[in-house]
């Protein structure tokens, strides 16, 4: 479903990403990991069309995308959720919904029915119910807790019917309890809509419990890629995780 | 659409309680009040489309005030054309100004943007100035604007001109009332609330913000005709940047976040202003004054500041339903 090639990125002298090559199967859900400036965010602005690669192509369903604007990539099908929730605050969770919806629908300069659309509400309703965010719909978007914040990032996402689904860092800034109840929400989407679901997380548990696939990034290159116990058992992931003393502690 | 029935029927109430005033017997003074009312309201209440709705502040919007007065203040004088047809000439100039400079403009974010806007509007003014053979220089359109009767209508006459002005009025305030409660409309406030996410939303950020300014420009441009109607000319402070500073004090002073905010502010600075002047010549140290107090008191416009308490009940009303919710989920785990 999404194929990256040789992708290069530099900020002034600054290898951001050095030829990534990758390859996400349609319809799988995978990890990507790396310790911090490792060029995980970066490798999802790439994809998103936030700034394009140096050289390399992304493939979409076989079409290059590298290049394009982020308007268009976003209609060719890839979502996006942010580190930090990116939301409308002054928008009620439903409005949100509705109005991100309607986007997605082209019906976002429509003048003469009132807001919300009925199209737009079902399908907001329904995005809602799949995480969990009926209870708060009139709730202003600034008055949500941290978690449904988050929550309603990926809802915004989802709304776009995404092919591709790019969650960065889902559950950054939450306790325990609530991480593994996030990654739930998560999984159930990444099942309920059967698509092609990539997340960027740090608690290794998480990871290597939910991720089919696992990529580790380390220096803006891939360092080791696999199923969870392949990736958990790969000694230059231990070492970059863990330095090399820890070496034989851990194996 | 329950919505929409009450917003009209708002519209016909407003309409009606407008028309009762000459029929009242209201004393001149009033409905020159009101007349003025209109004209500035409009020009407020479309500013607010971009400040309120869309987050753009823009500083020069009485050039397209001024654009839709001259614009029809001419074509009326030149004698070829019917007032509608003046009206829609009128329009499609002011349409077509606000696209060429909205275009250059809604490009550019915060300061920038406002202070193109404020650029682009000197210019005019200054051409408004200096061409003085076609615009009159700083006489403005002398020799008085003529009224031929159309459709049987005669603006000749105080109380028809009193009518068609209401009418116009109350139905540049339906569409700016239409343009907010669409998707549109909030299409406008996802991009006055974050931008950038608007666009990963797929949204054409500036071919929104473009339309928008359009829109807002056409009305400020009705407005701008309506004085010219009710003034009998048109002069160019209509355009300078004091009038558009002024349709900010109105936004100030009434409220951005409720949609008749504007309106009311109108009401407040030209009562401040009509009051202030027959005691004093410094109505804008007096004007200055109430704004600072509004502006560092309050924070806000006094709607605002009542809608700010009716959404903290409504969402603590919210909150409450959600913490029911939570509560039972909670109770549903523990059993």
């Amino acid at each position: 479903m999404l194929k990256l090639e040789n992708l290069k990125k530099s900020f002034g002298g600054v290898a951001a990403t050095r030829d990534v090559t990758l390859d996400f199967a349609d319809g799988s859900l995978s990890a990507i990991i790396g310790p911090n400036g490792a060029g995980k965010t970066t490798l999802f602005n790439l994809i998103t069309g936030r700034f394009p690669p140096d050289t390399g192509r992304i493939l979409l369903a076989g079409e290059n995308i590298a290049g394009l604007s982020q308007r268009r990539i976003v209609r060719l099908g890839v979502g996006r959720a942010f580190q930090v929730a990116s939301l409308f605050p002054t928008l009620t969770v439903s409005e949100a919904l509705a109005a991100a919806a309607q986007a997605h629908q082209r019906r976002e300069t429509v003048l003469r029915s009132p807001f919300p659309l009925a199209t737009t509400t079902k399908h907001g309703d329904e995005i809602m119910e799949l995480l969990g965010l009926t209870r708060v719909a009139g709730i202003l978007s600034r008055n949500l807790s941290h978690g449904d914040q988050k929550l309603l990032d990926i809802g915004l996402a989802l709304a776009l019917e995404p092919k591709v689904l790019l969650l960065d860092e889902p559950t950054a800034g939450m306790g325990p309890e609530e991480r593994w109840r996030m990654i739930e929400t998560v999984q159930r989407l990444w099942r309920a809509r059967r698509m092609t679901l990539i997340f960027i997380e740090h608690d290794m548990d998480i990871v290597f419990k939910v991720a089919q696939t696992v990529r580790v990034l380390s220096y803006g290159s891939v360092l080791a890629e696999g199923t969870p116990d392949e990736v958990r058992t790969n000694p230059k992931v231990i070492e970059a995780y863990l330095g090399k003393s820890a070496h034989g502690a851990v194996a | 659409m329950a919505g929409r029935w009450r917003d009209l029927g708002l519209a016909a109430l407003g309409l009606l309680v407008l028309l009762l005033v000459p029929v009242v017997g209201a004393p001149p003074a009033i409905r020159d009040f009101i007349m003025f009312g209109m004209a500035y309201g409009l020009l407020a209440m479309s500013l607010n489309l971009l400040i309120g709705y869309t987050g753009l502040v823009s500083f020069g919007h009485a050039m397209f005030f001024a654009a839709g007065a001259y614009a029809f203040g001419l074509a009326m004088q030149s004698g070829k054309f019917s007032i509608p047809g003046a009206f829609v000439l009128a329009m499609a100039f002011t349409a077509t100004m606000a696209l060429i400079v909205g275009a250059i403009c809604v490009r550019l974010n915060e300061i920038y943007f406002a202070f193109l806007t404020l650029a682009f509007q000197m210019l005019f003014y200054n051409i408004i100035l200096g061409w003085v053979s076609f615009t009159g220089g700083d006489q403005g359109l002398m020799g008085g604007i003529p009224r031929p009767k159309f459709l049987g209508i005669d603006l000749a006459d105080r109380t028809q001109l009193y009518i068609f002005c209401s009418v116009a009025f109350v139905v540049c305030i339906a569409i700016l009332r239409q343009v907010v409660t669409s998707p549109f409309g909030y299409t406008l406030r996802m991009i006055r609330d974050n931008q950038e996410r608007a666009a990963f939303l797929g949204i054409n950020v500036t071919m929104v913000k473009l339309a928008c300014f359009v829109i807002s420009a056409c009305i400020a441009g009705v407005g701008g005709i309506l004085l010219t109607l009710f003034v009998s000319g048109a002069y160019p402070n209509f355009g300078f940047w004091t009038t558009s500073g002024e349709a900010i004090f109105m936004i100030l002073l009434g409220g951005s976040n409720v949609f008749l905010g504007p309106l009311v502010g109108t009401v407040i600075l030209r009562l401040l202003n009509d009051i202030t002047v027959s005691y004093t010549s410094h109505t804008e140290l007096v004007l200055g004054i109430v704004i600072l107090v509004l502006v560092l008191g309050l924070r806000k416009g006094p709607l605002d500041l009542l809608a700010d308490r009716w959404e903290n009940r409504r969402q603590a009303k919210a909150q409450a339903v959600r913490d029911a919710a939570d509560k039972d989920a909670q109770a549903g785990r523990d059993a």
